[in-house]
């Protein structure tokens, strides 16, 4: 097959134009493959950050969808205090409510580790419910939990290196000690909800804090038509007016919102992406370099079309853009799947003593990777095309004398 | 080899992998998914209300059950200084009464 016909066929001419892009890219090698990398980390962290957060985001409406469906706060002092025990019968009175129960759980603080407990006492009519044999890591049994002993989730004992049998000295409201003795700990593959937990028997923790036997932390409250939630959470406010009703809609919504992009972290996520392809673009759009209007005249004086010019530059483009993208993508899903996010770790962590060491469930869709590729690849390989067109469809003579400008 | 050729190539073979983890995190979401709703079980059987994501404050370990005014709590100048706070957003009824 003679060059002409190889030229006719559309592919053979397209594939004749990604040779010489590429060739044309190669010439100015040590700028195009730091352009690709640093365009492929832009991608890298703007894929990472969508990915992580749309994990997160739907594994907690997937994992709250248990959480009570109104929790009663007592307020005071526009703080949230301890909830007398003898309001409740008032809640219990209201028109809708199927159950109220108190809570018991608190916050503590590990002088010693430098790390927040998160302290919980277990409603022992629903956990003697759950056992089951194919789950026996998750359930825990309320019964052994006798006075003294407690249940800790695997973070507290991987910070405390403890195991079963060790004991945990906690400073009591009084400056006295109460040592308890750890009676479990709680699966590892749990640690999302339940690294920091400190499971602890009633009697345990109301001498722990000095708090009486009529007062709760909070309530929970069952509804028996769960689309009375919002109705009845307003009746509960009508009647105890000191009291900060939250329902589950809003507990989820809270997740839901978690990570937002008007967050810190996030905005400043996004605008060094935004500002790095406004340096790409700024870059492209402002006119090409001395040498490739050079090349450009050149190529116009040999024979090339105009359009064959911006094919060219819409290959460069695309070449970049798309090695860069699918890169990008790739290293991501690694990094946020399979190593455990590791680059964002450190800022997750904060100040925190106590991270649980998870790994996310990969929910990702077709839609996160075409926003994806409408905000990095099409900006971009447009941006190319534009200048080039401008010097196209000028004179190959001017073309090739104006590269001083 | 000609370039066009390798490009094309390399690029078939990034759609390819690409491809490969997006089969990957469907059989992974599959095996994942009875630990999710172990951990749904776990949530309601303890009554638990949020993620242990932020344990450095209690208004970013329990966003949900947060104060009103958490990143002002001690005096109207204490700011957030918990890292962890820049992640998150105030509680969704906070916003929705401005």
């Amino acid at each position: 097959m003679d060059y002409e016909t190889q030229m006719r066929s559309p592919i053979e001419r397209q594939r004749g134009i990604i040779d010489f892009t590429l060739s044309s890219l190669m010439r100015r090698k040590v700028k195009n493959v730091g352009l690709l990398c640093l365009y492929a980390l832009i991608v890298f962290i703007l894929a990472s950050a969508i990915f992580f957060t749309s994990s997160i985001k739907k594994e907690a409406s997937l994992i709250l969808r248990g959480t009570p469906e109104i929790i009663v706060q007592k307020m005071a002092a526009g703080r949230h205090d301890l909830f007398p025990l003898r309001d409740m019968e008032a809640v219990k009175n209201v028109r809708g409510v199927a159950a109220v129960e108190g809570r018991l759980w608190g916050y503590y603080f590990d002088d010693r580790l430098g790390a927040n407990y998160t302290l919980i006492v277990p409603p022992a009519a629903r956990s003697s419910a759950e056992p089951s044999e194919a789950r026996p890591l998750f359930w825990f049994n309320a019964a052994a939990l006798e006075p003294g002993t407690i249940v800790i989730g695997e973070g507290v004992a991987r910070v405390g290196k403890l195991s079963k049998g060790d004991s945990i000295a906690f400073t009591a409201y009084d400056g006295s000690t109460i040592d308890l003795k750890v009676a479990d700990t709680l699966s590892s593959k749990s640690e999302l909800v339940s690294s920091d937990l400190i499971l602890i028997g009633e009697e345990d923790f109301r001498k722990l804090f000095d708090i009486g036997k009529d007062y709760a932390t909070d309530i929970t409250v069952e509804v028996k038509n769960p689309r009375e939630i919002p109705t009845v959470a307003s009746k509960i406010t009508r009647v105890l007016p000191d009291t900060r009703p939250i329902v589950r809609d809003e507990i989820l919504r809270t997740y839901d919102s978690i990570f937002n992009w008007r967050g810190g972290m996030m905005i400043v996520i996004l605008s060094a992406a935004i500002l790095a392809f406004v340096i790409f673009a700024w870059d492209k759009a402002s006119g090409l370099s001395a040498e490739e209007r050079q090349e450009i005249g050149i190529l116009k004086a040999v024979g090339w079309e105009t359009s064959d010019v911006i094919l060219m530059k819409f290959w460069e483009g695309a070449i970049v853009s798309l090695t860069a993208y699918f890169a990008g993508v790739i290293l991501a899903y690694v990094h946020v799947f399979l190593t455990g996010s590791l680059i964002f770790e450190p800022a997750l962590k904060g100040w925190s003593v106590l991270y649980p060491h998870f790994s996310l469930t990969p929910f990702i869709s077709a839609e996160q990777l075409i926003t994806l590729f409408f905000l990095t690849v099409v900006p971009y390989t447009i941006a190319t095309i534009v200048p080039t067109w401008r010097a196209a469809i000028i004179d190959p003579d001017a073309a090739m004398r104006q590269t001083g400008e | 080899m000609r370039k066009s050729s390798f490009f094309l190539c390399s690029l078939a073979v990034e759609v390819v992998v690409l491809g490969l983890l997006l089969t990957h995190a469907s059989f992974h979401r599959e095996a994942m998914r009875e630990g999710i709703e172990e951990k749904a079980a776990m949530v309601r059987s303890l009554g638990l209300t949020d993620l242990c994501l932020f344990t450095d404050a209690r208004y970013t370990r329990n966003l949900s059950q947060a104060d009103l005014f958490s990143a002002f709590q001690d005096n109207p100048l204490s700011l957030d200084h918990f890292p962890s706070g820049s992640f998150t957003t105030p509680p969704i009824w906070i916003m929705r009464r401005r």
